[in-house]
Formats: C-alpha cells, sequence, structure tokens
C-alpha cells in the first residue's frame, strides 16, 4: 500500500476517522433516525416490518450526504486538491481513490450497522438480509452521485446546501430499488429489485469519477 | 530534464475582463523569473495558467524538456512544484505524516527527515498541524517543494509569512534549485534575494 492512488485512499481515511471527519457523525446520524421513527410511529409491528426498508434507506442516503462536503471541499479551501492536481494520478484517479474512501469510511460503516437497527423496526430475517445486501449494493452508488454533486458545488460559498438538492432527485432509484428489495423479501416476491440496483450501481460508480474530474478541473479554473 | 519555458500571444481572461493581453516570455533552465505587478495585475492567474489549471483565451505555453516539447496543460502538471498562497495543510495530521503522505502521492523517495531538517522544522515532526505558525507551515510547504523532484517551481509569495532565517532559507533554495538546473517562477512584491529576471505584468 504505498502507490499515490493508496495513498490518497488512506490519507482520506484517516482524515474521515480523526476529529473534524465525519465518519462517526455519520453513523450516530442514521442510528438516531433509526430511533426515532419507531418511537414516532408506535409499537405496531406489523406496520414498522412495512417501513422499515424505506426508512432505514432514507436514513442511510441522508447520514452519507453528511459526509460529503469532506469529499472535496476541505481540499479545495486549504489548497490541497492544487497538489494533488499536480500529482502522477490523473484527475479521474483521484475521484476513484476518494470515492472508494468515502464508502470505506461512511457506506460501509452504515451498511454494517443497518441489521442492529432493523431489529428496532422488528424486520424479519429474510428482510434484514435483504436490507443488508441492498445497502451494501447500493451504498456505492450513493458515494458515487455524491461524489459529482461534491465536486460541482465546490466553489459555491455554502455549497453545502444545495448540494442536498442536487444529489437527492438522482438518487431516488436507489432509494426505489432498496426499500423495494426489503418489501419484495418480505412478501416472498423475487421482483428484481436487487437486480436493477446493481445495475444502478454499477452504472453510477463508472461514470461518476469522470464527472467528478470533469467538475474538479471547472472548479480549478474558477 | 526541462530545458526551457516559453509562453507566445498569452490572453488571460477572468469573468469577461481581460487580466493581460498578449503577453511574450521565455525561461531557460538555471534561470529564476520574478512576476511583478500591482494588486490584481494577474500574478495568481499567470501561475495557474502555466500550472495547467486555467486554460489561456489565446495564445499558449509550451514547456520543452530533454524528451520533447509540451503544449497540454495536465501533462506539464507532472513537472511542476506548486507552493501556493494557500497552505495545504490539514490541522489533523502532524508535520512527518503530512510530508510522508506527499511523498508518495508524488511518488517519490520517502525519507523526510532531511528534508525537515532542511527546512528548519524537524523537531516539530510529530506536532499535529493545528500547532504550527503561519511560517512553519510555509516551511512545510517548502519541505514539500524539495521533496517533489520536480524541475519548474511555480511559487506565489513564496515570502509571505516567513521570518528573516525563513526568507535567506526560501532564497538558499530557490539559488540551489536554478544550479542543479531547474527553473523557478515567483510571483512576489519582495526583492527575491537571487540573480533573476522579471517580469513586469501591467493591467489590462
Amino acid at each position: 500500500m504505498s502507490g499515490p492512488f493508496a495513498s490518497l485512499v488512506m490519507r482520506d481515511l484517516r482524515l474521515a476517522a480523526r476529529s473534524g471527519g465525519s465518519a462517526a457523525l455519520a453513523l450516530a446520524f442514521f442510528a438516531l433516525v433509526a430511533t426515532l421513527v419507531p418511537l414516532g410511529v408506535g409499537a405496531d409491528l406489523r406496520l414498522l416490518a412495512r417501513i422499515a426498508g424505506g426508512v432505514l434507506w432514507v436514513g442511510a442516503v441522508l447520514a452519507a450526504l453528511l459526509s460529503l462536503d469532506r469529499l472535496y471541499q476541505g481540499d479545495f479551501d486549504d489548497g490541497s486538491l492544487d497538489l494533488i492536481a499536480l500529482s502522477p494520478l490523473s484527475l479521474e484517479q483521484v475521484a476513484l481513490a476518494k470515492l472508494l474512501a468515502h464508502w470505506f469510511s461512511t457506506g460501509l460503516p452504515l451498511t454494517l450497522l443497518s441489521p442492529l437497527l432493523a431489529l428496532l423496526f422488528g424486520l424479519p430475517v429474510p428482510g434484514t438480509w435483504a436490507l443488508f445486501l441492498s445497502l451494501l449494493i447500493g451504498t456505492p452508488a450513493v458515494s458515487a452521485v455524491g461524489a459529482i454533486g461534491a465536486s460541482l458545488t465546490l466553489s459555491l460559498k455554502r455549497g453545502g446546501l444545495i448540494l442536498p438538492l442536487i444529489i437527492l432527485p438522482l438518487l431516488a432509484p436507489a432509494v426505489i430499488f432498496g426499500a423495494g428489495a426489503v418489501t419484495g423479501a418480505l412478501d416472498h416476491l423475487s421482483n428484481g429489485a436487487l437486480g436493477l440496483l446493481s445495475a444502478f450501481a454499477a452504472a453510477a460508480v463508472l461514470l461518476s469519477p469522470f464527472a467528478a474530474a470533469a467538475c474538479v478541473r471547472l472548479n480549478l479554473a474558477g | 530534464m526541462i530545458v526551457s519555458l516559453t509562453a507566445e500571444k498569452l490572453t488571460c481572461v477572468r469573468g469577461d475582463r481581460p487580466v493581460f493581453v498578449d503577453l511574450d516570455f521565455q525561461v531557460a533552465a538555471g534561470e529564476a523569473l520574478v512576476v511583478e505587478g500591482a494588486n490584481g495585475a494577474g500574478k495568481t492567474s499567470l501561475l495557474r495558467l502555466i500550472a495547467g489549471f486555467l486554460t489561456p483565451a489565446s495564445g499558449g505555453i509550451v514547456l520543452n524538456t530533454d524528451k520533447g516539447a509540451i503544449a497540454d496543460g495536465e501533462e506539464r502538471g507532472r513537472h511542476i512544484g506548486w507552493l501556493g498562497h494557500h497552505d495545504a495543510v490539514k490541522p489533523q495530521m502532524d508535520v512527518g505524516e503530512q510530508l510522508e503522505f506527499f511523498a508518495r502521492l508524488y511518488g517519490v523517495q520517502s525519507d523526510v527527515r532531511p528534508v525537515l531538517e532542511r527546512v528548519g522544522i524537524a523537531r516539530q515532526r510529530e506536532l499535529p498541524c493545528r500547532y504550527l505558525s503561519a511560517g512553519q507551515k510555509k516551511r512545510l510547504g517548502l519541505a514539500r517543494l524539495l521533496m517533489s523532484g520536480r524541475g519548474l517551481w511555480l511559487l506565489d509569495e513564496p515570502f509571505a509569512a516567513l521570518d528573516t532565517a525563513g526568507r535567506a532559507l526560501a532564497a538558499d533554495l530557490m539559488r540551489a534549485h536554478c544550479a542543479t538546473g531547474g527553473m523557478v517562477i515567483a510571483a512576489t512584491h519582495d526583492p527575491l534575494g537571487l540573480e533573476a529576471r522579471s517580469l513586469r505584468l501591467e493591467a489590462a
């Protein structure tokens, strides 16, 4: 683990884990949302199990949004992005490294936490499995779409406020297929949601580095 | 190895307003060029043009190396050591970590100790960067330049925040870089402290 690409991934992970990083913040937010909803809805376990997929997916997407600003904003503001742009890595490789680091520090922990939170909703085991799998497949897409938004808004002051408005509509397919996979499992139907989610995630992860690199180029010239 | 840098009929436009028009200059390896001009004359813009971050409205920049001429901005960037006016220092990382990361990112030798000693912050190696003064951060920036092994140094206000000894150190580093066939282009209001040609930007 010593090449330029790996060193960038490791640095971003390290920054995410330290004070001022937002990896723990996103997890805590996710856990709080998932705790508050059953308290608000009440102890109707049938109802809770029905809405678990949707609520946890929306919670995971919002939690991931919290940590998106650190993806490029910090490096842009303090001039690190200039130095990174002049490194032997192309901006596409930089975007892929940052996408990976964001998923490892946000998407993966959220996925690992989800079975525990599913307990609060009384989600049966097949539903929990579907939730876990759909988050594992879908959270890379959240990071990928998020990276495009983060790179696009990076020279805007208070860009963090407009970021959700750009990203959330684009993530609608992930939420629909992800939550659909969970309800499908509850009804013992195979509705193909996981397959569609996989296709969406693959497309997002493949295209995102190119789009994000183009946005970074635009902003470095700004 | 770089041989020379040529800019021809370079025009820079920022926000529909021309910053400078039809700028011509040439720098050879071993030379230092000081870019002078009033605030807003386009010194930083010129450095960002050379680094390939900005594209000129017209004209072009060619970097001649022993392996051929490079006109593409991003390819040119692989020969550039950059010291911008932002410090590019992460408060959560310590000095040694910061420099080791940079060395690996640039794919160069990663023994940071001699470089830290050269710029006078070896004692701060374990210190988180949030405790560094502005001058010490600038010295860390100089350490990165030294480490980069790049031929063309682009420096934006290299003396800002540095004390007298720090200024002398920066001038020494530039002199040594030129003596080994490197090239320095610095935007500054202060005298550089070494033999250098100057390029004066006039507002368009």
